[in-house]
């Protein structure tokens, strides 16, 4: 079903295929709607013996991040997915993975997060842990979710980085949505992503103490170092999707992608599948001579200021568009663009924020449309709305 | 076994790129002393000891070195004080000396 060539699959099945592609030797997880037919395909795999790797039934979403930090510890590639209530169980544990520069590999199915109980997509699960210090990528599609969870690998392995990678997917819309994807030959793949090799690695013959105590006098510095590493990720992000279209043809933009934002005077910035839905309104809408244009946010960590800068920097009116709210003030992503154009020469006129998508509730074409009109009407009174 | 002693030629990292990546380094030895607490000290009478090794065996901060001349001594600088040598010695032959007497 996802052998090389052209499969039809789900965006939960498309990461299953990149992470056997990836050759993870440990894969520890605990299942949650809508993540569970992630790793009931990686469980199939172990079992058919296509994807020889280790894989941990655990009791818990905190025990599986365990188990990854502890196999990335002895040298091992390891691999957990999660979702919602489950990702903010092992929340603890993502500082665990980060500060130890365990370089895991994580699929996130956006969900809700309870109460009211909702299985269904949004993005306040992800977005309220911005700040554990993981890479985190949004996905549009099922053929970048296959593709990020490769370059996963290689961008959090990667000497200047070793910082763990989030790929978060909308639950349901992108996780469990059918499309055409091309999946890598395995031969491609084995030569863009060398075993994993770290000088970290717990050795019998070169003892060293793993997870250790860093009081007063020199936590900060590990925080620092923390900081410069996912600083340095963004240039080793647009290193590695650089040489992974040069071994399957798919190239991506880097942090964030520009769509017809060059003279574009109203531009509504978003992330995740949503922009799916947005690209085709800004096609519409320039049939017929408006400027509009689609910043869609591939990576909100590292965050891509100087991308937001320069894509922007012509708007008139910006809205961005979000499955999120920090309740009290506004949308995390809004936060972060509002932070980065501040820096900037080019301050749009108007900057709105729209919440959208809470708990699964539909943003059809027409929702986008109607954006459009308010960024050009000028007159909304509140800078966040929900719609 | 005697515990680590303590690496006197150390120093501690002073700049970003004198530290690990991560928290992964090779240990096996002490940086710093550690016993500021301590209000008595253990004090062996090395005339009477027999060497019978319970306050070495007993020593919660393993602090109480076997020297290899059949004899004792106590680090001072990890010691802290606790006593449970003194009293667990079955000569009484340790007796707590109160700090800076």
């Amino acid at each position: 079903m996802m052998a090389a060539g052209n499969a039809f699959i789900s965006g939960n099945e498309a990461i299953a295929a990149g992470v056997r592609l990836a050759r993870p030797q440990v894969i520890a997880a605990y299942p949650i709607t809508p993540q569970t037919t992630v790793i009931e395909r990686l469980a199939e795999m172990v079992e058919d013996g296509s994807l020889p790797a280790e894989y941990l039934h655990v009791e818990s979403e905190h025990s599986a991040l365990s188990a990854c930090i502890g196999a990335s510890a002895v040298g091992a590639r390891s691999f957990t997915a999660s979702s919602s209530q489950g990702l903010l169980y092992m929340a603890e544990c993502l500082h665990y993975a980060s500060g130890g520069r365990f370089p895991v590999v994580m699929m996130n199915a956006n969900r809700s997060v309870a109460l009211p109980w909702n299985i269904y997509g949004d993005q306040r699960d992800s977005l309220s842990l911005l700040d554990c210090g993981w890479i985190q990528a949004y996905a549009e599609d099922a053929q970048e979710s296959l593709d990020l969870v490769i370059q996963a690998y290689a961008i959090a392995e990667h000497p200047d980085v070793l910082t763990p990678v989030m790929i978060n997917l909308d639950g349901f819309v992108l996780t469990h949505t059918y499309e055409l994807v091309s999946v890598p030959d395995p031969v491609d793949v084995d030569a863009f992503l060398p075993s994993f090799q770290t000088t970290n690695r717990m050795d019998p013959d070169h003892p060293m103490s793993l997870g250790f105590t860093a009081g007063p006098r020199h936590n900060q510095a590990f925080k620092q170092l923390q900081h410069l590493a996912m600083l340095s990720s963004a240039r080793v992000i647009r290193e590695t999707e650089a040489r992974y279209g040069e071994v399957t043809g798919r190239r991506y933009p880097g942090l964030v992608e520009a769509f017809q934002c060059d003279d574009a005077e109203y531009v509504i910035v978003t992330l995740g599948s949503v922009a799916g839905t947005v690209r085709p309104v800004v096609e519409r809408l320039r049939s017929m001579g408006e400027r509009v244009g689609l910043l869609r946010i591939r990576y909100m960590r590292p965050f891509p200021e100087e991308e937001v800068r320069v894509a922007l920097a012509g708007a008139k009116a910006v809205g961005v568009l979000e499955k999120d709210i920090s309740f009290g003030y506004e949308g995390t992503v809004f936060t972060n663009v509002n932070s980065a154009l501040t820096r900037s020469d080019a301050m749009p006129q108007r900057l709105l924020n729209f919440i959208g998508g809470l708990g699964g509730k539909d943003i059809p074409a027409v929702d986008i449309e109607s954006l459009f009109s308010r960024l050009k009407a000028f007159d909304d009174e509140a800078t966040v709305t929900f719609i | 076994m005697n515990h680590p002693v303590r690496n006197t030629a150390y120093r501690p990292p002073s700049r970003l790129e004198d530290y690990p990546v991560g928290t992964a380094f090779p240990s096996g030895h002490l940086v710093d002393i550690n016993a500021a607490w301590r209000s008595e000290r253990p004090v062996i009478d090395t005339e009477r000891c027999t060497n019978c090794l319970v306050c070495w065996l007993l020593c919660p901060d393993g602090v109480i070195r076997r020297t290899g001349d059949g004899g004792l001594e106590i680090d001072y600088d990890y010691c802290k004080g606790c006593g449970i040598c003194a009293r667990e010695c079955r000569f009484d032959v340790i007796h707590m000396q109160k700090e800076g007497s």
